[in-house]
């Protein structure tokens, strides 16, 4: 039971990244966003591969979601680094023609 | 209802809750925090589906080290990102409940595939088990990684020594081959610099733990290089030791060894016959060999990609 | 049997001042009080547990690794806690409008 309970909450994850994706503007929300999906699709991978005889996941999925988790950071890294770029470029935080939602700075 | 279900279920809710509010939070601080909140509850979520290996990276690199780079690069911008002054118009409501409703439909939609799937998928586990033996190592993750699969892992390290020419290359022209990073201003007799000087002790026995129990037990060569490569990090950011410039051939040549010493390994499997392949009898010496070289490289190019582009003169 | 008992009653122990701590840091007003509330009651609960998992361990050398887990824990609570309060110290000597809050 429990391993699909994680593998079902991999799938709300899905949702909620998704979410975060569509409507947040700032490039940083986005990034994490997306790095949201991507653990749920790991946890959710990971859930599935627990089925079946045999206690703990399949180790094959484990190394493939290590390998993800480690190619989410790379990806994630050159992410953050085009986003400052942009930022000390334009001074924008969102992508042009973006409905700047969550700027102008308040705090 | 036993004990171990409600626990299962809570921690399923609590993560739920927890990605929720980094999504929704107002505040771009508090919306990171949050994250690294949720990436250390999806570590303990994998304890309990006994993926001990994944729950190490996911603690170390999902949650730590993601979360560091979307600390300094908030930092970076100066608190922009706040959240807007005016109300919420009826046509901006509609903008989020449009996509609100789509996602809530996707997610139901994927939960319901996952709770149709048939229970009895035999997965490779029994092909895992039946070849154990001949790889060299007895945690069967390692095996994978470094043996029945090792070109995904050979490619892996290629995608990020990629990934950190992708980031050096945003590089303004004036600042190549500088050093990385901000420059730092912790005091030298202060505490931060104390624990630097302290944690490279424990660190680097932990890192060195963690490679050679990974032959046998969770661990390995990503959660080494991890923990090698936020040593590191503490260790420039209290000044004891400052970042190395971009230009240096050392730092060039500590980025490809592991890949590098893969591709060699691999060429003299391919001399016997299969690439990647290794010598019978010599699987697990060759196997620590090649992790050595790979957890060093990790560690370097994990760290540089945290610190990111060159700005400023060695 | 015990040990058993003795590990309920340390990790138990542990959790409450957990919970204290956690109290703290929701209700308490500014962030030193907050500090003082985690870095307390934290490394004490975390120390608790810790020994609660001593006894639980097969061999000395599990033992050895939850101490140095423990050690590694307060070292990087008690360096964060401190850097965290100094740069509250700095932004409020830095701010005047923080300063009536």
């Amino acid at each position: 039971m429990s391993p699909i309970l994680y593998a079902a909450t991999g799938a709300v994850l899905v949702g909620i990244g998704v979410f975060g994706l569509l409507a947040r503007t700032h490039l940083l929300r986005r990034i994490l966003a997306f790095n949201v999906i991507g653990s749920g699709i790991f946890l959710a991978f990971g859930g599935l591969g627990s089925r079946g005889p045999g206690s703990g996941v399949d180790p094959v999925p484990q190394a493939i979601v290590i390998t993800g988790i480690v190619v989410a950071l790379a990806a994630t890294a050159l992410a953050v680094t085009l986003v400052t770029r942009l930022f000390e470029e334009t001074g924008a935080v969102t992508l042009p023609g973006e409905h700047p939602a969550e700027g102008p700075d308040a705090s | 209802m036993t004990a171990a279900l409600v626990f299962d279920l809570s921690l399923c809710l609590l993560i739920a809750a927890v990605a929720l509010a980094a999504v929704l939070a107002d505040d771009l601080f508090t919306a990171i925090v949050l994250f690294i909140v949720y990436g250390l509850l999806a570590a303990i979520a994998w304890v309990r589906l006994d993926a001990i290996d994944v729950a190490l990276a996911e603690a170390a690199i999902g949650a730590g080290l993601t979360g560091l780079l979307l600390v300094g690069a908030a930092a970076r911008l100066g608190g922009r990102g706040a959240p807007p002054a005016a109300g919420r118009t009826p046509w901006r409501l509609l903008g989020k409940a449009a996509p609100a409703a789509l996602c809530v439909a996707a997610a139901a939609a994927l939960v319901v595939l996952v709770l149709a799937l048939p229970d009895d998928a035999p997965g490779l586990r029994p092909l895992v088990a039946e070849t154990i033996a001949a790889s060299g190592v007895t945690n069967p993750v390692t095996a994978v990684l470094l043996n029945f699969r090792g070109y995904d892992t050979l490619l892996e390290t290629i995608v990020l020594a990629v990934a950190l020419v992708g980031v050096w290359s945003l590089t303004p022209d004036r600042d190549w081959g500088s050093v990385p990073g901000a420059r730092q201003h912790a005091r030298p007799d202060g505490v931060l610099a104390t624990f630097g000087r302290l944690l490279p002790a424990l660190g680097l026995l932990v890192a060195a733990h963690l490679l050679w129990a990974g032959a046998d037990a969770p661990g390995g060569a990503f959660q080494a290089g991890t923990v090698l490569a936020a040593v590191w990090l503490v260790v420039v950011m209290a000044g004891v030791l400052p970042a190395p410039a971009t230009a240096d051939t050392r730092v060039r040549l500590l980025l490809v060894a592991g890949p590098a010493a893969f591709l060699g390994f691999g060429a003299v499997g391919a001399a016997g016959g299969v690439f990647l392949g290794h010598p019978a009898g010599a699987a697990k010496a060759t196997i620590l060999a090649i992790e050595t070289a790979l957890t060093l490289s990790i560690a370097a190019t994990l760290g540089l990609l945290v610190l990111g582009v060159p700005r400023r003169p060695a | 049997m015990i040990l058993d008992i003795a590990t309920l009653v340390l990790a138990s122990a542990g959790v409450v001042f957990f919970i204290a701590g956690t109290l703290g840091l929701l209700r308490f007003p500014d962030v030193y009080a907050r500090l003082h509330a985690l870095t307390k009651a934290d490394n004490l609960g975390l120390g608790l547990i810790a020994l609660g998992l001593v006894l639980q361990a097969g061999n000395v050398w599990q033992a050895l690794k939850i101490v140095l887990v423990w050690l590694l824990a307060i070292f990087a609570a008690a360096t964060v806690s401190q850097l965290i309060a100094r740069s509250a110290l700095v932004q409020r000597s830095s701010s005047p409008a923080a300063r009536d809050s």
